[in-house]
C-alpha cells in the first residue's frame, strides 16, 4: 500500500506506541466491567441446618440463584446406600443428610419443580427429570444439579466457601464448580 | 445499475461497493493543507481527542450512574470512585475533560478571529463552530446536574430560572422545563437524557457538519495568503514536494497533529491524576439540598464570563445583555465589513479590538467568580459594558479597514 | 519567514495561566478566608506545670471526681450505664467513653476540659453558666487538694490506660474524637457506632430506630444535625478540616460545633480516616498516574520523531 511505504519507519513506531497505549486503555475497561466488590463480598450465605424437615423442599437464595434444600427421610437414604452415586451428593450434617443444590436445570438454568409424592423434580422448560439427591434420570439435562461450594460449621452450612467436603465431591468429578 | 467485476483483493472488493480510496483521497492523503500554518491549526484534532475522551469515560460512567435524586449522588461518589475499579479514572478522565474542551474550544475560536477564518466562504465553518459551542456548552451543563450535589442543584435552579424572562414572568416555562416546581426527579431524568443522548447526537451531526464546511474552503493560512489549491497540488503531486505550498492532511499534517496531541495529553494526564480539583468543584462533593443555598455559587469557569455580563445590571436589562453575549458571536462574520482575509496584527483598529476583546473576556471571567461587591462589581460592570460596547463598534471599525 | 510558534506558545500560556489565576487561586483567596493552623497546640489555654501520678488520678476518676458516674471507660472494666440513645436523650449526646482519650486529646486541653468544659471547647457563647446555661458535662471543682495537681493525676491516669500512639488505628481516632455526632456512611459509621450487616430487615429498622433517636436528641442538642463526614475530605480539603477543627469560631462564629481538641498526631488519624472514606483510592491514582506519565511522555517523544521525519520532505 502507497500509504504505508510513506509513513515509512517512524510512523510505524508512532502507531505501535500507540497501539500499547490503547491496549493498557483495554485492561482498565476490562476491569470495570468486573463485578463490583460489594457484589462479591455479598457471595457468602449462610444456612441454619437445624430447621429443615424431612422431604421439604426449601428453596433458599445465594449469589441471587435458587437454592435447593432437601433433607433425606429413611426411604430416601435407603435408596441413596443402595447407589453410591447417589450418596456422594448428599452432604452429611450431624446425624441427617441433606441434598443442597444450585436450582437451575444444568440443561438451559430452568428452576426445576419437586414434586414430594414421586420424590422428584421435573423441569417444566424441556422435560429433564432429577431425582431427590439431584441426580439426573432423565435427559436433556447433562449431569445431575451442581453443587455449590460449601464448608461445613458445626450445624450450619456456608455456602461460597470451600471446606474439605465439597473439594472432595469435585475430585470426584460429583458436581462441577459453580 | 453500475457495473460490477469479479474482485482481485478485498480493498477492490471494498472499492467497488464503497470507493474507499476515493474516500481515502478525498478525506486524507489528496485533502490539501497550506503550510503556512502554525499549531494553533491543530486544535481540531485536540478537540477531536478530548471528545473522543469524553466518550468513552462517559461510557463507562453511564454504566454505574443512577439517575435517581436519591442514588445519583452516592452512585457517583460512592460506586464509581470507591467500588468500580478505575471508576476514579473515568470520572477523573470525564470532569477534567469536560473543562479543558472548553479552554481548546476558546484558543480554536480565538484562533479563528484573529486570523479571520470565518470570512469569504468560510462563514459556515465559524456558524456550525458557534453551534458547536452552544452544544457543548449544554452538554456541559446538563452533565454538571447529574451527580446531583449542592452545585448540581442550585445551578439547576439558578440557569432555568432565566428561562421566566425577568419581568416577564413566565413561569409555567420554568416548570415546564424542571418538571416540577423546584429541580426534582422528572428534572434529573430529563437531563440525564439530554447530557446522554439528544446533546451528544447534535454535537456529533455538528461535527459533520463543522468537517463538511472546511473541505471546499479549505482551512485558512497565518499570512492571509490566497493559495490555488489546484496548481499547490499538481506540483505537489508531481514529486516537487518541498517548492508547494500545500501538503496532504494525512500523513503531512496528521504528523504534526498527533504531535501538538501528545503534547497536549502529556498537559491532560497531569491534570487528570495530580491536578483535578480545578475540574470538580468542591462544594459539589456536598449533597443536594433544595433547603440551603452554598455560601457562594457560581458556574464552571468556561460560563463565567456570559455570566459577569448577567450579574450587574438589573434583572430584564441583565437578561437583554446575557442573551446578546450568548448570540453576538454568531454574528462575527456578519458584523465584520473588513474586505481583508488577513492576520489581526495588519488590520489596524480591529488588532486592538481584538486585543481588548481578548482581555475583556479574562477581567469578565475573573469577575464572574469572586463575590459581586465592592470593586468587583464596578469592574464587572464596566467589563460588561466594554464587551457590548466593542462588538457596537466593530462594524465601523472594520468598515473603516483599507483593503491591503 | 522566521518561526512564530514559541511566540505563540508563550502568548497561549500565559493567558491560559493567567485565566486560570484569576478564576482559581485568585477567586479562593477572595471567597475563603485562610487561617494557619496552629499545630493543635493550644496555647489560649494554660499549660500543665504539675507532673501527674496515674495511680493517684485512678482514684480521682473511680471516686471523687465521679468521671465514671457519666463516662464509660471500657478498658477499665467500666462499661457504659446506658445506650447510646438513651444516653443522648438524658445529655444531649453520648458522654464519651475515656479508654482512648488520653492518646487522642492533646494534655493541655484535657486538662482545661476538665476544670471548665464550655471554656476548653470553645461553646460559652452557648453554655453561659451566669445564664444558667450549664454545659452537660460538670466542671471539676477539686477534690480538696490542689485543683492542678488532681487535674494533671487525671490526665495521667487518662495517658496511661490508652493505647500507645502506634496502636491507635485511624478509625479509633475519628470514633473518639469525631463518632459521636457525625456519621460516615460510606465506612458504615453511624453516631451510635458502625452498622452491623442483618439477615432480617426487622433487625435493620430497630438499629436504623436507634440510630433516628440519637440523631433527634444530638439534633436539639446541637441546633441542627452535624452532617455525614463521608467525603469531607474532597468538600472541604485538608487544610480546612484540620483549621477547623483546632477552632471552628474563626470559620463559623456561633457555630455549636466545639474545638475537638485532638493532638497533632491523632489529627492526622482523623483526617486519614477521612481518606479512607472520600478519597479510597488515592494511592491507585498516584501510582496508574506516574506509569500513564512516562508512558505519554514516550508517546509524545515519538510522535515529535514521526512528525520530523515527515516534514523534512517538505522543506
Amino acid at each position: 500500500m502507497k500509504n504505508s511505504s510513506r509513513r515509512g519507519f517512524m510512523g510505524k513506531a508512532f502507531g505501535a506506541v500507540a497501539g500499547v497505549g490503547a491496549v493498557a486503555s483495554l485492561y482498565a475497561m476490562k476491569k470495570s466491567w468486573d463485578p463490583l466488590p460489594s457484589v462479591k463480598a455479598a457471595g457468602f450465605a449462610t444456612l441454619d441446618m437445624s430447621g429443615y424437615k424431612e422431604n421439604e423442599l426449601v428453596t433458599e437464595k445465594w449469589r441471587g440463584k435458587p437454592i435447593f434444600v432437601l433433607k433425606q427421610n429413611e426411604e430416601m437414604l435407603t435408596k441413596a446406600k443402595a447407589n453410591p452415586k447417589e450418596m456422594d451428593r448428599l452432604i452429611k450434617i450431624g446425624d441427617s443428610y441433606f441434598m443442597v443444590c444450585v436450582g437451575l436445570c444444568t440443561h438451559l438454568g430452568c428452576i426445576p419443580g419437586y414434586n414430594p409424592d414421586d420424590e422428584s423434580f421435573l423441569c417444566a422448560c424441556h422435560g429433564g427429570m432429577y431425582d431427590f439427591s439431584g441426580d439426573v434420570t432423565k435427559a436433556p439435562p447433562p449431569r445431575g444439579l451442581d453443587i455449590p461450594p460449601f464448608k461445613i460449621d458445626g450445624n450450619k452450612l456456608v455456602l461460597g466457601e470451600e471446606g474439605p467436603e465439597y473439594k472432595k465431591m469435585l475430585e470426584s468429578g460429583t458436581t462441577l464448580k459453580v | 445499475m453500475a457495473h460490477f467485476t469479479k474482485a482481485t483483493s478485498v480493498k477492490d472488493w471494498l472499492n467497488q461497493r464503497l470507493a474507499v480510496e476515493k474516500v481515502e483521497k478525498v478525506m486524507m492523503s489528496e485533502y490539501w493543507i497550506p503550510k503556512n500554518i502554525n499549531f494553533l491549526w491543530a486544535m481540531g484534532m485536540v478537540l477531536v481527542i478530548t471528545f473522543t475522551l469524553l466518550l468513552v469515560s462517559g461510557i463507562f460512567l453511564l454504566m454505574y450512574y443512577q439517575p435517581n435524586v436519591n442514588l445519583a449522588f452516592d452512585s457517583v461518589n460512592y460506586t464509581i470512585m470507591r467500588e468500580v475499579d478505575f471508576g476514579w479514572l473515568w470520572r477523573h478522565v470525564h470532569g477534567v475533560a469536560a473543562s479543558v474542551v472548553f479552554l481548546i474550544i476558546y484558543i480554536h475560536m480565538f484562533t479563528g478571529i484573529y486570523y479571520g477564518s470565518y470570512k469569504k466562504g468560510r462563514e459556515l465553518i465559524w456558524i456550525s463552530g458557534m453551534l458547536l459551542f452552544v452544544a457543548f456548552s449544554a452538554e456541559a451543563f446538563s452533565g454538571y446536574m447529574l451527580p446531583w450535589g449542592q452545585m448540581s442543584y442550585w445551578a439547576g435552579m439558578v440557569i432555568t430560572n432565566l428561562f421566566s424572562g425577568g419581568s416577564l414572568h413566565a413561569d409555567g416555562l420554568v416548570e415546564w422545563i424542571r418538571g416540577d416546581y423546584v429541580p426534582a426527579q422528572a428534572f434529573l431524568n430529563r437531563f440525564f437524557m439530554l447530557h446522554v443522548l439528544l446533546v451528544p447526537l447534535a454535537i456529533m451531526g455538528l461535527i459533520g457538519l463543522h468537517f463538511g464546511a472546511l473541505r471546499i474552503p479549505h482551512v485558512n493560512n497565518q499570512d492571509g495568503e490566497e493559495i490555488d489549491f489546484d496548481v499547490e497540488s499538481k506540483k505537489y503531486l508531481a514529486g516537487d514536494k518541498a517548492g508547494s505550498k500545500v501538503m496532504r492532511f494525512a500523513n503531512d499534517f496528521m504528523s504534526k497533529d498527533m504531535m501538538v496531541v501528545g503534547i497536549y495529553l502529556i498537559f491532560f494526564f497531569y491534570l487528570v491524576f495530580f491536578h483535578y480539583d480545578f475540574a470538580m468543584d468542591p462544594v459539589n462533593f456536598d449533597p443536594a439540598d433544595g433547603l440551603k443555598t452554598p455560601a457562594h455559587i457560581y458556574p464552571e469557569w468556561y460560563f463565567l464570563w456570559s455570566y459577569e455580563i448577567l450579574r450587574p445590571f438589573s434583572t430584564n436589562v441583565g437578561l437583554i445583555a446575557f442573551a446578546f453575549a450568548q448570540v453576538i458571536f454568531v454574528l462575527l462574520p456578519f458584523l465584520d465589513r473588513s474586505p481583508n482575509t488577513v492576520p489581526a496584527s495588519r488590520r489596524g483598529l480591529f488588532r486592538i479590538w481584538f486585543w481588548a476583546m481578548l482581555i475583556d473576556m479574562i477581567v469578565l471571567t475573573s469577575m464572574g467568580k469572586v463575590p459581586p461587591s465592592g470593586i468587583f462589581s464596578t469592574i464587572g460592570l464596566y467589563a460588561a459594558l466594554t464587551f457590548i460596547g466593542l462588538w457596537i463598534a466593530l462594524p465601523f471599525i472594520t468598515k473603516m479597514e483599507k483593503k491591503v | 519567514m522566521k518561526n512564530k510558534e514559541p511566540l505563540i506558545l508563550v502568548v497561549v500560556v500565559l493567558f491560559s495561566l493567567l485565566t486560570y489565576y484569576l478564576v482559581e487561586p485568585f477567586a479562593h483567596s477572595q471567597m475563603h478566608k485562610h487561617h494557619e493552623s496552629e499545630g493543635f497546640e493550644y496555647k489560649d489555654l494554660p499549660a500543665l506545670t504539675k507532673k501527674g501520678d496515674a495511680t493517684k488520678g485512678q482514684e480521682l476518676v473511680m471516686g471523687a471526681a465521679a468521671c465514671v458516674g457519666c463516662h464509660s471507660i471500657e478498658k477499665a472494666g467500666v462499661p457504659a450505664a446506658m445506650e447510646p440513645q438513651d444516653a443522648a436523650a438524658s445529655y444531649g449526646v453520648n458522654p464519651p467513653d475515656l479508654s482512648n482519650a488520653g492518646a487522642v486529646y492533646s494534655a493541655r486541653f484535657l486538662a482545661d476540659l476538665i476544670k471548665n468544659p464550655a471554656h476548653a471547647l470553645m461553646v460559652e457563647h452557648k453554655f453561659d453558666a451566669s445564664k444558667g446555661q450549664m454545659h452537660p458535662m460538670v466542671p471539676f471543682y477539686g477534690a480538696g487538694g490542689d485543683i492542678d495537681q488532681e487535674v494533671a493525676d487525671i490526665v495521667a491516669y487518662l495517658q496511661s490506660i490508652a493505647p500507645k500512639a502506634e496502636d491507635l488505628t485511624p478509625a479509633m481516632a475519628f470514633e473518639t474524637a469525631c463518632g459521636r455526632c457525625h456519621a460516615v456512611h460510606y465506612e458504615n459509621w453511624t453516631q451510635i457506632g458502625e452498622k452491623p450487616k442483618f439477615k432480617y430487615k426487622k433487625d435493620e429498622l430497630a438499629f436504623d430506630i436507634k440510630v433516628l433517636e440519637y440523631q433527634k436528641s444530638l439534633t436539639k442538642y446541637m441546633g441542627k444535625l452535624p452532617p455525614d463526614l463521608s467525603i469531607y475530605i474532597r468538600s472541604r480539603g485538608e487544610h480546612f478540616i484540620k483549621t477547623f477543627v483546632e477552632n471552628p469560631q474563626q470559620y463559623l462564629k456561633g457555630t455549636a460545633m466545639p474545638r475537638v481538641g485532638v493532638n497533632a498526631e491523632s489529627a492526622d488519624k482523623v483526617l486519614e480516616y477521612l481518606e479512607d472514606s472520600g478519597d479510597l483510592k488515592r494511592h491507585e491514582r498516584e501510582s496508574v498516574g506516574k506509569n500513564v506519565m512516562i508512558y505519554i511522555v514516550i508517546f509524545a517523544i515519538f510522535a515529535l520523531l514521526w512528525k520530523k521525519q515527515v516534514w523534512k520532505e517538505l522543506h
